[in-house]
């Protein structure tokens, strides 16, 4: 065993162009081509809960498919858990959930959760008692039988979580899974989420576009700029495992949400004395 | 319940029969001749006269329009789903179907009579298949594009098969299409039934039976018929609506 097989994820020197004009992720140079990525590098350790924050167009998502391999990159090497990400996807080492949750509106809840260990060849029995298991994970024990048109947008999110949870992966990719859901509900959210990797165990990449999310959620919190995507900084904030909701009005948790968005939009006057880490 | 059927049944079923009494007024008052225009009435009379011819010339009818309809849209969705699937077929069929679309049937007709000879059945059934194929293979092949990128990556991500990918998000997606499809050809076959009649060879269905009416100048009678074929295009209609309806019952 390599030493990178410490790493959940290992992304060395990556660089992803998108050819033509086709892409909105970042601006474009010249020739048309676009630059999504410019020579980034990020380990994620096993269990450990990062986020990935910046502005529209700084790769933050383009980053989280290259993890997934969705897309390959241009230049540089991914790898997950040791292998190359190809290997990794292949083999289901990771869950995924994206901003719209994707449920298949023809088939029943339990269905949709069942999905990934379906398609898996899993026996019956033991994807009857993996999703009642996952249901109740998310709090939707009697919705099983019920169709994603029948339930809130934050409860078919929930399912899509679980369903990501579905064959127990050690690593987690979500991309604003929280993204279209009103504050209230985004907050309940967050606090399972919370839980649930408790629980699980499993690493987590979170795109985000929220702070105070991101800043609660995460052990490190990877600022990224635009034009061409880069990191920025990142910034440790792991505010321990007791996260209930009183942890949002601790001076902790704003203390973390002032230095992420000095990182995001540089460092003001008053506090220029913080060192900025540029890369 | 009562309050649906008098909003959403009433109002259609009160035109009509006003439409009725005005028609029977129109010919009536303005004497207006029966090799013109009969009255509802004199229509009416003459279906319950030869009620019982009605049965066999609408099963005929019906039956070459069901077997067209079926052959025609079976066809249209397996090319359908090659095409989905291989691209060199997609550019194939194209220009082979914008083709099919504009054949005339009206003069395809008396060609495929003489081909088949005529005591057969099966120039009618080819036509309606002709007819039907382009509506349900259009319709089949956008839905079969309607694949939302989410999906798609998310069966990326699973690592399935073109055959998974197919059978759990391709084709269950692509069914309330499909149908739309059908619901559209299945008024097609029934008109095209009739009108492939036209041109000769047996002479156990509507069409026939309109035209033979109409050439004896028996208008009523021939009124009568149409009145059959209105009855059968009606019911191929219904039926696939509700199929229609039962596919996309669970779309977001």
């Amino acid at each position: 065993m390599t030493d990178s097989s410490q790493h959940a994820v290992e992304i060395v020197g990556v660089t992803k162009t998108f050819a033509g004009t086709g892409s909105k992720r970042a601006k474009s140079q010249g020739d048309g081509t676009v630059v999504a990525l410019d020579d980034v590098s990020l380990t994620v350790s096993p269990g450990e809960f990062v986020s990935l924050i910046g502005p529209s167009g700084c790769g933050k998502s383009t980053l989280l498919r290259l993890i997934g391999d969705l897309d390959e990159p241009t230049a540089g090497t991914v790898s997950v858990f040791g292998k190359t990400a190809r290997q990794a996807r292949i083999d289901q080492d990771y869950g995924i959930a994206f901003q719209s949750a994707g449920l298949l509106p023809w088939r029943s809840v339990a269905a949709n959760i069942e999905l990934p260990l379906a398609l898996h060849r899993f026996g019956a029995r033991e994807r009857r008692d993996r999703v009642a298991e996952l249901l109740s994970l998310v709090g939707l024990s009697d919705f099983g039988d019920k169709y994603p048109e029948q339930l809130s947008g934050g409860m078919q999110q929930r399912v899509a979580i679980a369903r990501s949870l579905a064959e127990k992966p050690r690593l987690l990719l979500m991309d604003e899974p929280f993204g279209a859901l009103d504050e209230m509900t985004r907050e309940r959210m967050q606090s399972e989420l919370v839980r649930i990797c408790a629980e699980t165990g499993a690493a987590v990449v979170f795109v985000t576009h929220s702070i105070p999310e991101a800043v609660f959620l995460s052990d490190r919190v990877v600022v990224m700029s635009p034009r061409p995507g880069r990191i920025r900084e990142i910034v440790p904030v792991a505010l321990g495992d007791d996260r209930g909701e009183l942890l949002r009005e601790d001076s902790r948790f704003f203390a973390g949400v002032t230095a992420v968005r000095e990182a995001l939009h540089g460092a003001p006057a008053a506090s220029a004395v913080r060192g900025v880490e540029s890369r | 319940m009562n309050s649906v059927i008098v909003r959403r049944v009433l109002p259609p079923v009160l035109l009509g029969v006003l439409a009725l009494i005005a028609w029977q007024l129109v010919v009536q008052l303005a004497g207006i001749q029966p090799y013109l225009l009969p009255s509802p009435l004199a229509i009416w009379t003459q279906v319950q006269l030869i009620g019982p011819l009605f049965v066999p010339a609408t099963v005929a009818t019906g039956t070459n329009a069901l077997v067209g309809l079926v052959i025609g849209a079976v066809i249209a969705i397996l090319i359908a789903l090659l095409a989905s699937r291989l691209p060199v077929v997609d550019e194939l069929i194209a220009p082979i179907v914008a083709a099919v679309a504009v054949v005339p049937i009206v003069a395809l007709a008396p060609i495929l009579g003489s081909m088949f000879g005529a005591t057969s059945e099966t120039p009618r059934r080819v036509i309606v298949a002709i007819v039907v194929f382009v509506p349900v293979f259009i319709n089949t092949v956008r839905g079969l594009r309607q694949v939302k990128p989410v999906h798609r990556d998310l069966m990326r991500a699973y690592a399935a098969s073109n055959w998974q990918i197919s059978r759990t998000v391709t084709i269950p997606g692509a069914l309330p299409y499909v149908f739309t499809g059908l619901n559209i050809a299945s008024s097609l076959a029934v008109i095209s039934a009739i009108v492939a009649e036209y041109f000769g060879g047996l002479q156990n269905g509507l069409g026939s039976r309109i035209t033979s009416a109409a050439a004896n100048s028996a208008y009523p009678r021939a009124w009568a018929y149409v009145f059959a074929a209105i009855l059968l295009g009606v019911v191929f209609y219904g039926v696939t609506l509700v199929l229609e309806r039962l596919a996309s019952r669970r779309r977001t």
